[in-house]
């Protein structure tokens, strides 16, 4: 069974009641749309069996302009790849029921069984529309339900169980002008074969065509003949207004249906008013807004600092545990397999889990409360101006945490376009990842003074990184959205559902299930990217008894094994890490890196990068021989310092700007690829994402130092 | 006039919808066809995009789609669309649909 319905009719609330915990989710075949589907015990008659209910995206039609939008007819009648429905479960809210009809116009004129919930009957106990009397109009069941309350469902259960065994069409007829139908019956003969099941589908598909088929389309597997037919009859049909005639049908049929289906028509839908009331403080131009930027910063101090208790308890879990096996372990390749990489892995994974919690639980109260729909309204105007959608605020401003979550909240965004377009661009924020990064390379490189006599050049610095990565978001999204990630730009229609107050445990179920999703599809990969990482860097191992990297040895052990500090060697031995794949690789690519300003060794930190941005820090600990800083990089401060090449400094400030630069557009994260991939269920999304932001680092890194250089620094 | 020249609290009918392709088709689905009342709710704080009432549901477009939708100002009159939230006389020419029950 399917279960369809026009976008916030509580859907799926009802799904999640119909199906329980057992919900799953995959794809539908295609394209790149989430499709949950869920399994429900029928009661008598026939009790027990079990039936498969696939939830629809919402539509508010079964026209059609892209592959997405196709989804709902094909899901509803079994086309392509979907499996044909023995019934279509259609969610109504009871307080909009002349918008949502529409929809059950178009599948009654395809001729699905249907089953109607009459949902959201709690919100119009004032005036609520009649059941009975819709049942009769319409010709197929009708049960009022209350999905969040759970009210009705029982009784729509047993009225599923009696339609599975003679399934409800209703004899509802509409007709059309006479010139219409005679365009009818002409595409239909056009229609493939596979298409042409009663004389009443055929027409209605036929309708289908000719309201969905444009020349201009993104619509996948339409016959060319139908395609050309279609086109043909709307040419010769200029005269005429096609989709007027048709909507206006449509809508006639409901308006005049409607005085009996209503006692008083007269009334102000009751949620409405007062919805009204709240739109009138909320979205007013001054005290709106002002609601609006408190309520964001709040939510964005939520996701920076409230998260990091919870990273401190994981990260000295993941440290705990993998000092308890080395202290019981025989030291060896295969423990170090097991605290670095499996351990490590691991911990890389769940690191991410209070942030991508706290975010998604923000956006369920958001969007149940229906003020996630206000956001995209006010954000509009200046969303609009990027070539982004207003939804894309959120996850935009969750970038700036960390873009792992930032990219699994994309998934509110309905249009695949605008959801590609955002993934793209979010990881170019500043995270707060690349914070570490920046405060090494600020402390190491930058002196503390003050310019202007009072404001201090470090802390500067970091503004000027924040306000540049922010740019450089801006205009990739306008460039991007103009080039790779193109598409027609659909203008905004935009639905602000009435207030509710949002249900806490649908939104922590909700948020339970992203996490679950999200452990289980982008957890494996991060899991086994990071036992190779640690792979690299590890092998070969050294061959004389160095530092190795399994056991790190810090400057304070040095000294006091000695009782005195050690003169500094005029060249330091070989690290492990040096003579690792990574290592290596670290000194092949260094001519590529030269006229960025870098060196091998901090290629070498970049690869290690690679598997979590901080992870610059302690990567390049290792390659300086430091061991494993943790909290204080005042020593790899110093060594950085005192890197000499031929005998100048090696590091200038300007290298230092090139880096930051460098690290603050490039691809480093090898989680957020991993989720990327996830999301676009394809390869080629995250290697362009990984090719063009490391192109545009390179660049960027390129100019600000050679440039540095010509103007003398 | 079109809708984008209206202002907060304005009752209008719908004349025509200008445009056409998807989005047009998409607007009139919506509810935004030609007889049907419509009211104004609210204008986003940068001027973008406009609130609107129609059929008992809100609606939010871009001021330059809005642009394109000529309404006349006043409640629909005798070819009027019904909407829940307003009283009104329903009459449509039975030529234009007929409907068939047991």
């Amino acid at each position: 069974m399917v279960l369809v319905g026009n976008p916030n009719t509580g859907k799926t609330t009802l799904f999640n009641r119909l199906t329980g915990q057992n919900a799953r989710s995959g794809n539908y075949p295609g394209v790149t749309v989430e499709r949950r589907s869920g399994e429900l015990r029928l009661p008598a008659p026939g009790a027990g069996r079990a039936v498969e209910i696939v939830d629809v995206p919402g539509a508010y039609s079964l026209s059609a302009r892209s592959s997405e939008e196709q989804i709902a007819l094909s899901a509803v009648l079994g086309l392509g790849e979907n499996p044909r429905p023995d019934l279509c479960i259609v969610v109504l809210d009871a307080g909009q029921l002349a918008r949502n009809l529409y929809l059950v116009m178009q599948l009654i004129e395809l001729r699905v069984p249907l089953v109607i919930a009459l949902n959201m009957i709690d919100e119009v106990v004032d005036n609520p529309p009649s059941a009975p009397e819709l049942s009769r109009f319409l010709g197929v069941p009708c049960v009022p339900t209350d999905a969040r309350h759970g009210a009705g469902v029982d009784q729509l259960e047993r009225t599923l169980a009696t339609a599975l065994d003679s399934p409800p069409l209703s004899p509802l007829e509409l007709r059309y002008p006479e010139a219409l139908e005679r365009d009818l019956s002409s595409v239909a003969s056009a229609l493939p074969a596979s298409w042409q099941e009663s004389a009443a589908r055929s027409r209605a598909l036929s309708l289908w065509a000719l309201t969905s088929i444009e020349a201009d389309d993104e619509l996948v597997g339409i016959d060319p003949a139908l395609r050309e037919h279609c086109l043909a009859v709307r040419e010769g049909a200029r005269a005429r207004d096609i989709d007027q005639e048709v909507i206006a049908t449509r809508y006639a049929l409901i308006d005049a249906e409607l005085p009996r289906l209503y006692r008083r028509l007269d009334a102000h839908p009751p949620k409405r008013k007062n919805s009204e009331r709240v739109d009138r403080v909320l979205l007013h131009p001054v005290f709106g807004f002002a609601i609006f930027v408190a309520l964001m910063l709040m939510m964005f101090q939520a996701l920076f600092s409230w998260s990091d208790p919870a990273i401190r308890v994981i990260e000295a879990g993941t440290s705990g545990a993998a000092r308890l096996i080395e202290m019981y372990a025989p030291p060896g390749i295969l423990r170090d397999l097991v605290t670095k990489g499996v351990i490590g892995g691991v911990g890389n994974v769940v690191v991410f889990l209070p942030q991508i919690l706290l975010l998604f639980f923000c956006i369920g109260l958001l969007e149940d409360s229906g003020y996630m729909a206000r956001v995209a309204f006010l954000m509009d105007r200046v969303m609009k101006a990027l070539g982004l959608h207003g939804r894309a605020f959120v996850p935009m401003l969750s970038g700036f945490a960390c873009a792992v979550p930032a990219i699994l909240a994309t998934r509110t965004m309905e249009r695949q376009r605008d959801r590609l377009l955002t993934m793209l661009v979010v990881p170019l924020m500043t995270c707060s990842a690349r914070l570490p990064v920046y405060t090494l390379i600020i402390g190491a490189l930058f002196p503390p003074t003050h310019v202007f006599g009072f404001v201090p050049v470090q802390g500067l610095l970091m503004v000027a990184m924040y306000l540049f990565s922010t740019l450089i978001t801006l205009i990739a999204a306008g460039v991007l959205g103009r080039t790779a990630v193109k598409g027609r730009r659909i203008p905004l229609i935009l639905e602000l559902p009435p207030y509710r107050m949002p249900s806490l445990l649908g939104t922590v179920r909700m948020m339970l299930q992203r996490a679950g999703s999200f452990l289980r599809e982008a957890g494996t990969v991060i899991l086994v990217l990071t036992i190779l990482l640690w792979g690299l860097l590890s092998f070969p191992r050294p061959s004389t008894p160095t530092e190795s990297a399994a056991l790190p040895v810090t400057i304070h052990q040095k000294v006091n094994a000695n009782g005195a500090v050690p003169a500094e060697p005029a060249v330091a031995p070989p690290t492990a890490i040096e003579q690792s794949f990574g290592g290596r690789l670290g000194k092949a690519i260094e001519p590529a890196l030269r006229p960025l300003g870098f060196d091998w060794k901090i290629g070498v930190g970049l690869i290690g990068a690679f598997a979590a941005r901080e992870v610059f820090v302690s990567t390049l600990g290792l390659v300086y021989g430091i061991g494993d800083t943790g909290d204080d990089t005042a020593p790899l401060r110093e060594k950085i310092r005192a890197e000499r090449r031929n005998g100048v400094r090696a590091y200038s400030p300007l290298m230092g700007l090139s880096l930051m630069v460098f690290f603050a557009l490039s691809c480093q994260c090898m989680s957020t690829l991993t989720v990327v991939y996830r999301e676009t269920r394809s390869l080629y999304w995250p290697a362009f994402m990984f090719a063009y932001m490391t192109s545009l680092a390179y660049v960027a890194s390129f100019l600000v130092y050679q440039g540095g250089r010509l103007l003398g620094f | 006039m079109n809708l984008a020249q209206t202002r907060i609290g304005l009752i209008v009918t719908i004349e025509h919808v200008a445009g056409e392709g998807s989005f047009r088709r998409r607007l009139m689905e919506l509810g935004l066809v030609p007889g049907t009342q419509v009211e104004v709710l609210g204008v986003a704080p940068l001027g973008d995009p406009l609130e609107l009432l129609v059929r008992g549901a809100s609606l939010s477009i871009r001021k330059a789609e809005a642009e394109g939708i000529t309404v006349t100002v006043g409640e629909a009159g005798a070819t009027a669309r019904v909407n829940p939230g307003r009283a009104g006389k329903p009459s449509v020419a039975p030529s234009s649909f007929a409907r068939t029950l047991p």
